[in-house]
């Protein structure tokens, strides 16, 4: 992607700047010139307002990507997500912060600030928004559970596995 | 101080893997055991492959400005300080301001000064919210920073971050003096174009770490006209988990009052974020009346302190949006070496 283009989406990518039909209410992300649910396109005309979304919303559909799209080579296998945003637009989204056999529809998610991808090791770095979980009083979910002695011996009980073969 | 300044709110911002010090050893063929207890840190923090000091400090600012109730528009600055700015040339600061959505009408920079760069923020916000150049002034300090393989560095080195919003009113902090220490001591530094730094070894502690936060301390409490018993709360910078035990040790601090403001030996050491998330730590659990004392140090050297009082509104000010530092503390997925290796760039893929 050019830098101008990327350069361009940056309220989208970075804040989640969306726009909201003051005729009707309805949200949508990303921004359109028009209202489609409006029954009269017309009358959306000129009313179309910028809103930037809450970040907050829900798993609505998920996939586990195995054969990773260029530069997310290093996070294979990850979860690629429908998120159906509080405020009502479906947009698609990494889910980071957790590992990929909890993921589940329904689950509640909060926009997080990501690095997307880079232009290789000279060019321009991409960042914008990926999703992870929440919880209820509107903060994130705990980084995760205790460290236990038990997930620390399975760790080291690999390295030791690779060190042997 | 004529005009009372402080901090208005704050957020910290450490990641998810963590690494202990037996893991790294037994790749290097070193007593990680012993390791980490020479250095009193128990395990650190890594990055995701998508996190660095932009994403670190974003997160921790964006915590802040909600806890806060503040309005990114009425920020006229913001200051990141780091050694691992994403770029060698582009400010990480502006991606940070159009990020947290305070863009186009404010001034920011990043900063350097190994580990102080954070410190310094604070300083330079402290300045022009009190001459009323700004209404407020954000300084973070955030380091996603890297030892060299097998170095003894790559036992503490770890990434996080914490953002303070200065202003002048509605305080839940007041900062009631600053001080400074400057030399110029080679401890550590890293050239241009090299990808790990480069340390003095031994050098690295009695006239370099010691001797600036001792003076800066010292300084401080003498122009404060303060004791140590005059503090509920002391933070340092922490380049390990053994240095600033001993360093409040020999001002006369107690390990009560070193408590919440040691987090090294849980995520190790975050440079830039260290002194900060130590703050962070202390604030989160702080009541009103509480008087705290912070050091920072930054090698090359320097150290920057703060005599710093905690107001009444600290109570009904909303702590627990996003998370505490604590969870930072006790929470985390381990990594193997391998996974580390991996997330950190340590692996050569082909082709490139
Ligand atoms: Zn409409």
């Amino acid at each position: 992607m050019t830098v101008a283009r990327f350069w361009r989406e940056t309220p989208r990518r970075y804040n989640l700047g969306g726009n909201r039909c003051s005729a009707c209410t309805t949200v949508y992300f990303p921004p359109r010139a028009v209202c489609p649910t409006c029954q009269k396109h017309r009358q959306s005309l000129g009313k179309m307002e910028p809103f930037t979304l809450s970040g907050d919303g829900e798993v609505f559909s998920f996939t586990l990507v195995h054969e990773a799209a260029e530069g997310f080579e290093m996070q294979v296998p990850y979860v690629l997500a429908l998120i159906k945003t509080t405020e009502g637009p479906l947009l698609t989204g990494q889910i980071v912060d957790i590992s990929h056999e909890e993921v589940h529809i329904g689950m509640r998610v909060r926009a997080a600030f990501r690095k997307l991808r880079e232009d290789g090791r000279a060019g321009v770095i991409h960042y914008g928004y990926k999703f992870s979980p929440a919880r209820e009083n509107g903060g994130r979910e705990a980084v995760a559970s205790p460290v236990s002695q038990e997930a620390l011996a399975r760790a080291a009980a690999r390295t030791q596995g690779t060190a042997r073969t | 101080m004529e005009q009372k300044v402080g901090i208005v709110s704050y957020g910290a911002y450490v990641p998810r893997y963590r690494i202990t010090p037996q893991e790294i050893g037994q790749v290097w063929g070193t007593d990680g055991t012993a390791m980490g207890k020479g250095l009193n840190v128990v395990r650190k923090s890594v990055p995701s492959p998508d996190e660095d000091t932009i994403t670190i400090s974003t997160e921790a600012l964006r915590i802040a400005l909600t806890r806060g109730k503040i309005n990114p528009h009425d920020i006229g600055a913001i200051y990141v300080g780091s050694e691992s700015h994403p770029y060698a040339v582009k400010p990480t600061a502006t991606v940070v301001a159009q990020a947290v959505g305070a863009t186009p009408y404010l001034t920011a920079a990043d900063f350097e000064f190994a580990c102080k760069a954070g410190t310094a923020a604070i300083q330079t916000c402290m300045g022009m919210v009190a001459s009323r150049m700004i209404t407020y002034g954000v300084a973070i300090g955030a380091d996603t920073s890297q030892g060299a393989p097998g170095d003894a560095l790559e036992y503490s080195a770890s990434a996080g971050g914490a953002a303070l919003v200065i202003g002048r009113e509605n305080l839940i902090a007041e900062i009631n003096a600053t001080e400074s220490f400057t030399t110029d001591t080679p401890d550590f530094w890293r050239r241009e174009g090299q990808r790990y730094p480069s340390h003095g070894g031994r050098f690295t502690g009695e006239p370099a770490y010691f001797r600036h936060v001792g003076e800066c301390g010292r300084r401080m409490m003498e122009r404060a006209q303060t004791e140590p018993k005059d503090y509920q709360h002391v933070v340092f910078h922490q380049p390990n988990g053994k240095f600033p035990q001993r360093i409040g040790k020999s001002l006369g601090f107690s390990e009560a009052q070193m408590k919440y403001g040691l987090v090294t030996p849980w995520i190790g050491n975050t440079y830039s974020g260290a002194a900060l998330i130590g703050l962070a730590n202390v604030l989160d659990h702080a009541k009103g009346g509480d008087r705290v004392l912070v050091v920072g140090y930054g090698s090359g050297a320097g150290s920057d302190a703060f005599d710093v009082t905690v107001t009444d509104r600290i109570e009904s000010y909303d702590r627990n949006h996003g998370r505490q530092v604590q969870e930072f503390l006790d929470g985390g997925v381990p990594l193997s070496y391998a996974m580390y290796a991996k997330y950190r760039g340590k692996i050569h893929l082909g082709g490139s």
